[in-house]
């Protein structure tokens, strides 16, 4: 167990230090109490020694006395209990606000280098697992302490050498305790990474499921799944039974200190030094002071696979996030102009991918992208919209370093729709209104019809209320596009970047889609990523684009008559 | 339930040892108090020292043979519930990937993910725990009933009082508080759901500057959650306080009850000691249920949501048939409906397409393309009409086989981590390198796998995430060639392609020895110009079926579209 993760835990705990000192305070007066009865106990088994022997007045005090202690503790121990409960789950709930709140702010990069499924186990599984081991740690962890303390102090004032035999052997059950969890936190570890394995897995092939039985691909997968579920039953099986050890092996050693206090009990009884009474007071005490033990050993396995989990939702909550905005932040003017000047970029530096690029861009021009597939278009967006910084050089935005700039003001000037329609788990109004939120209902069907979405929203059951499931659930590809296309269309930012946004709409559809476009770019600064001759050759720039490289630049015309590789592209298409 | 214990009956020997072992345990401890008492009655007035430490040394041999019962009952714990587990994953597993697309839409991913997860850990602790303690708790204290009886009578009553008490608050509380635990799960799956959105929307989101939007609402689902884990809180939380209470209270009546007893001369000091003992034994081994109850309906709430996953029919039943004579594809009146949507999707459709026939499909978006594509390899089940395969109706053959004859590209190009190799031999298993190679050129690949550093064994990121759009629809097509299919199914499969590379694919499609039939939705006429028969579809029906010349005279949709984009783009 790091340190790391102890000083990450209590940096979160000390925003509850006020509801920590009560949950201290009714634990404290809640052991005390619980361990004053035995006393009172021992004091009315004293009252009855034999027949004609018992002395009821001393009896009645002794028992109404015990009642009032109960009384206090069970009052004590509820409200220490909802003070815990408390305390975890706030604490639980601050990580994932935390753990949330960090993703919004990771690089891409990590983002990126992570499988949806781990990252989603971080921030859920495990965090509920740390809330239970939290949880269970604050119930017990300290009551058990306070009542290994106070049962030492009770014991002490009854007799002397019987505390010492407690003293001597409880800590034998201590060290087997801890023995044991020392052993089982790496198990812990690698059932805690066993899992996520297998998250991730079912993550990816149930996720993609129609795929996997297109190509009957199920016996093949179910292997692969096998795997990794039998090396998971078998790290499983080591950490839990492992674990469970500790409680048997704690619990004799709790039977060997009873024996002893019986026996060197029975003895001071027969020497006369202590009572029948306190005997079983005494007996009573080595039961509550070996249990404690017996807790913390269980507390420590769970926190130990609590901590474990937690330290992976740590891990992503300590990634760095990316570089902060500049303060002051100069404003954005975009006009619509943008420069690239000098510009390298690569995903991995042994593997080069944009060298040297430059370009400039008037307010108002349109550029068209095109080059084989895989010749760094997408990287193109990522650098725009600054999802990934550039390595070297610098790009403007109406004269502005995007750097010297926020992302938000930067990604405001810009309306996007990437080739993979992507939409949120809500309403269809909520998904056309993610980029004006306080657009208004007429606002949003304007701009629902000008993407020629509106009628087939409201064939939909529930029209612009239509709840859409996960990943936009029934509806066709071409409709998820036509949505994520009036998503822009509602806000209409200076400067558009277009992914083959219209690659897989029916043609009649889009004409109509471009001539809104067309009206949309008007004025308006866009890049678009595209295949189709009629975007290109409307372009007022076209980058033909090879390896990252920007290998021609021109309009249709000028490139045509040059002969070079937009012409054997152009009629290529021609040809067939 | 009942569905899941199937699964535990392979672990019958440990669950009946588990639990055997352990009530042994708990019969020994019961021997403590008995033990005590004759120290107390018998050793301490006598003085006997022999006679003391021969009974602690019967409590030492009672701890270690304790011991040892113990460590055995938690290792056939353990087993049965990490088998049980790995064994419902693994049937979950199987019936997941036995749903159909309608079954798969409906329910959602990210259930289907926590379902094969937390819920089953949640359940794998719950077996554990179970094997453990629920019989050992109430053995114990019926134990501790009978042998207070034993000792006498009347003392005994006020167990008979004090143990149906507490019965009683427990299943009070724990009648409340099931029921919210699973509103509590319902809360965490949404928080679930949100995380994950986020992860696979982050570009779209950021780009519209949905942080602190997507922040507000995770923090408020996740507030949600919270609340109602402290509410559940404040209410299991009365167990523990609750029966300390009935049992201290029930101490108090024993004691003066006893105090009667010894008085009248009935009971021994000693006797009343071991009553106090087992009155306390009570009391631990009932919180320890409690604690085991409150885990348990945790599982068994867990249990309950994945036992509705395996209730749900895996929807297809495969039929025994193999393919006859007869055309390659024949749809005959077909229509389909979806589950849970009044409008049929595609209406009355028919057609037929031979071997070596390239037939294309155009028409609007929703124009219900994919929706008729999806019934050939059988996907979903048609509502009406037949769909026949090869002379074989599709219901009626033997799923393995129909679906090895049909290659499908979908509209998304989805790649599975691991290598291109692996990748392609999803197509077919016994593929030969030069086959991967022949799929590659055909689909266009050949180049860009040819300069990756590892050529075919180049890695592959879940999701194809390192693959630009176009390698990945190209990929997706050699994969599906790979399997040689007699039927190739390309859904818009081109899109991300530019268009040289979908000229220059179509072209090598054509060209390919012993041609499949080949299905080719798309969007533009350029692409079907040579179709042997092309279907124009517009809301779910076919509006016209025939050639490229044929069309253009009969078909008044199939010119519109055709002429728009000869004007747009094929103005020679």
């Amino acid at each position: 167990m790091s340190w790391f993760v102890l000083k990450q835990v209590f940096s979160y705990l000390k925003k509850y230090w006020f509801l920590l000192l009560f949950s201290f305070l009714f634990a404290a007066i809640t052991v005390a109490l619980t361990l004053y009865v035995p006393v009172l106990t021992g004091q009315a088994v004293d009252a009855v020694i034999g027949p004609g022997q018992v002395n009821f007045s001393a009896l009645q005090a002794v028992l109404f006395r015990i009642v009032v202690c109960v009384g206090g503790t069970a009052l004590g121990q509820w409200l220490m209990n909802v003070i815990n409960n408390r305390i975890a789950y706030r604490v639980v709930q601050d990580v994932r606000d935390k753990a949330f709140r960090h993703l919004q702010v990771l690089p891409l990069k990590y983002v990126d280098s992570y499988s949806y499924g781990e990252t989603v186990s971080r921030i859920i599984t495990d965090v509920d697992q740390f809330a239970e081991g939290l949880l269970l740690g604050f119930s017990q962890l300290f009551t058990g302490v306070a009542t290994i303390l106070g049962t030492l102090g009770f014991m002490l004032s009854i007799h002397l050498g019987i505390t010492a035999v407690v003293v001597l052997v409880t800590p034998v059950s201590f060290l087997v305790a801890s023995f044991i969890a020392r052993r089982t936190y790496s198990m812990f570890q690698l059932q805690s990474e066993t899992r996520g394995e297998q998250t991730a897995f079912v993550e990816e092939y149930v996720g993609n499921q129609q795929v996997v039985q297109a190509f009957s691909r199920e016996r093949k997968a179910l292997e692969q799944f096998d795997e990794i579920n039998r090396r998971l039953e078998k790290c499983s099986l080591n950490a839990t039974f492992f674990s469970s050890l500790t409680n048997p092996c704690t619990r004799f050693v709790n039977s060997l200190v009873y024996t002893g206090v019986g026996l060197v009990g029975a003895f001071a009884v027969i020497r006369g030094a202590i009572s029948v009474g306190q005997l079983s007071c005494l007996l009573s005490y080595a039961n509550q002071y070996t249990k404690p033990f017996n807790e913390i050993s269980g507390v420590v396995t769970e926190l130990q696979n609590a901590f474990a989990c937690a330290a992976r939702v740590f891990d992503l909550i300590e990634q760095p996030a990316q570089s902060p905005d500049p303060d002051p932040a100069m404003s954005l003017n975009a006009d619509g102009s943008v420069k690239i000047e000098h510009v390298c970029f690569s995903y991995v530096p042994d593997k080069k991918l944009i060298e040297d690029f430059n370009l400039s861009v008037r307010p108002g021009q349109r550029v068209a992208i095109v080059g084989p597939t895989g010749c760094g278009k997408t990287t193109l967006i990522n650098l725009l919209m600054r999802f990934y910084d550039v390595n070297s050089g610098e790009i403007f935005v109406g004269g502005t370093e995007i750097r010297m700039a926020t992302r938000s003001a930067l990604r405001a000037s810009y309306g996007m729709v990437l080739q993979d329609t992507w939409l949120k788990n809500g309403t269809v109004r909520e998904n056309l209104s993610m980029g004006k939120p306080d657009a208004t209902d007429e606002e949003i069907r304007a701009a629902a019809r000008a993407s020629y979405a509106d009628s087939f929203i409201r064939r939909l059951p529930q029209g612009y209320d239509t709840v859409l499931s996960e990943d936009g659930g029934s509806l066709s590809q071409g409709q998820k596009q036509l949505l994520c296309i009036a998503r822009v269309m509602l806000c209409l930012p200076p400067m558009l970047i277009l992914d083959e946004a219209t690659s897989s709409i029916d043609t009649r559809t889009e004409i109509k889609i471009q001539q809104a476009f067309a009206k949309m770019m008007e004025g308006r600064t866009s890049f678009i990523v595209a295949h189709r001759l009629s975007t290109i050759r409307e372009a007022d720039v076209i980058l033909v684009m090879k390896d990252g490289k920007i290998i021609e630049k021109g309009n249709h015309e000028t490139l045509l008559a040059a002969g070079g590789f937009y012409a054997g592209l152009y009629n290529s298409q021609f040809a067939t | 339930m009942k569905r899941l214990f199937i699964y535990l009956k392979e672990y019958r020997r440990e669950c009946v040892l588990g639990p055997l072992f352990k009530l042994f345990e708990a019969a020994l401890e019961l021997f403590v108090p008995m033990i005590m008492a004759s120290i107390i009655d018998r050793g301490i007035p006598s003085g006997d020292r022999g006679y003391l430490a021969r009974m602690c040394l019967i409590l030492i041999l009672l701890g270690a043979v304790g011991l040892l019962a113990s460590v055995t009952a938690q290792y056939f714990a353990a087993r049965a519930a990490t088998g049980f587990a790995a064994r419902l994953r693994r049937v979950l597993y199987i019936h997941i990937q036995g749903f159909s697309y309608g079954e798969m839409d409906r329910m959602g991913t990210a259930t289907m993910i926590t379902r094969m997860t937390s819920d089953i850990n949640q359940v794998q602790s719950g077996v554990n725990l179970t094997l453990r303690l629920l019989l050992r708790s109430p053995f114990v204290v019926l134990g501790a009933f009978v042998m207070a009886l034993l000792l006498d009578v009347q003392a005994g009553m006020i167990f008979a009082v004090v143990i149906p008490l507490l019965a009683l608050v427990v299943f009070l509380i724990m009648r409340f508080c099931v029921p919210l635990y699973r509103r509590v799960q319902e809360h965490l799956d949404r928080v679930l759901g949100i995380t994950r959105e986020n992860l696979t929307g982050i570009r779209v989101l950021r780009a519209f500057r949905r942080e602190s939007n997507e922040i507000q609402e995770f923090d408020s689902e996740n507030r949600d959650l919270t609340t109602m884990q402290l509410r559940v809180g404040r209410v299991s939380a009365l167990l523990n306080p609750l029966t300390y209470v009935i049992v201290n209270l029930g101490l108090v009546v024993l004691l003066y009850t006893g105090a009667l007893r010894v008085d009248a001369g009935i009971l021994t000091q000693g006797v009343l000691v071991a009553l106090v003992n087992y009155l306390s034994q009570i009391l631990v081994e009932l919180i320890k249920f409690a604690n085991m109850i409150v885990a348990v309906n945790k599982a068994v709430a867990s249990g309950k949501r994945i036992a509705s996953v395996l209730e749900v029919p895996s929807g297809l039943s495969s039929g025994q048939k193999h393919a006859a004579d007869g055309p390659a594809v024949k749809f005959d009146r077909v229509s389909l409906t979806y589950k849970n949507s009044g409008e049929p999707a595609i209406r009355d459709i028919s057609f037929q397409a031979e071997a070596g026939q390239t037939i294309g499909i155009i028409g609007g978006t929703g124009a219900g393309k994919t929706s008729l594509i999806r019934l050939i390899p059988r996907f979903y089940d048609a509502t009406e009409g037949c769909v026949s395969v090869f002379g074989t109706d599709v219901k009626e053959y033997d799923l393995q086989e129909l679906r090895s004859l049909v290659g499908i590209v979908p509209q998304k190009a989805v790649l599975f981590q691991g290598t291109i190799r692996e990748n392609l031999l999803w197509g077919r298993e016994d593929a030969s390198e030069e086959d991967l190679w022949e799929a590659l050129r055909i689909a266009q690949a050949e180049v860009f796998v040819q300069e990756k550093e590892d050529g075919l064994d180049a890695l592959v990121e879940q999701g194809g995430k390192n693959f630009s759009g176009g390698q990945r629809q190209r990929l997706t097509i050699a994969r599906a060639l790979v399997r040689r299919p007699r039927i190739l199914i390309l859904d818009d499969s081109a899109s991300a392609l530019d268009f040289a590379t979908d000229a220059a694919l179509r072209s090598a499609l054509r060209k390919m020895p012993d041609s499949p039939v080949i299905f080719l939705i798309s969007q533009r006429t350029s692409s079907l110009l040579h179709a042997d028969l092309i279907l124009v579809m517009e809301d779910g029906v076919v509006v016209g079926q025939g050639t490229h010349e044929e069309l253009l005279k009969t078909c008044e949709v199939y010119r519109e579209i055709y002429e728009s984009q000869f004007r747009k783009e094929g103005a020679k």
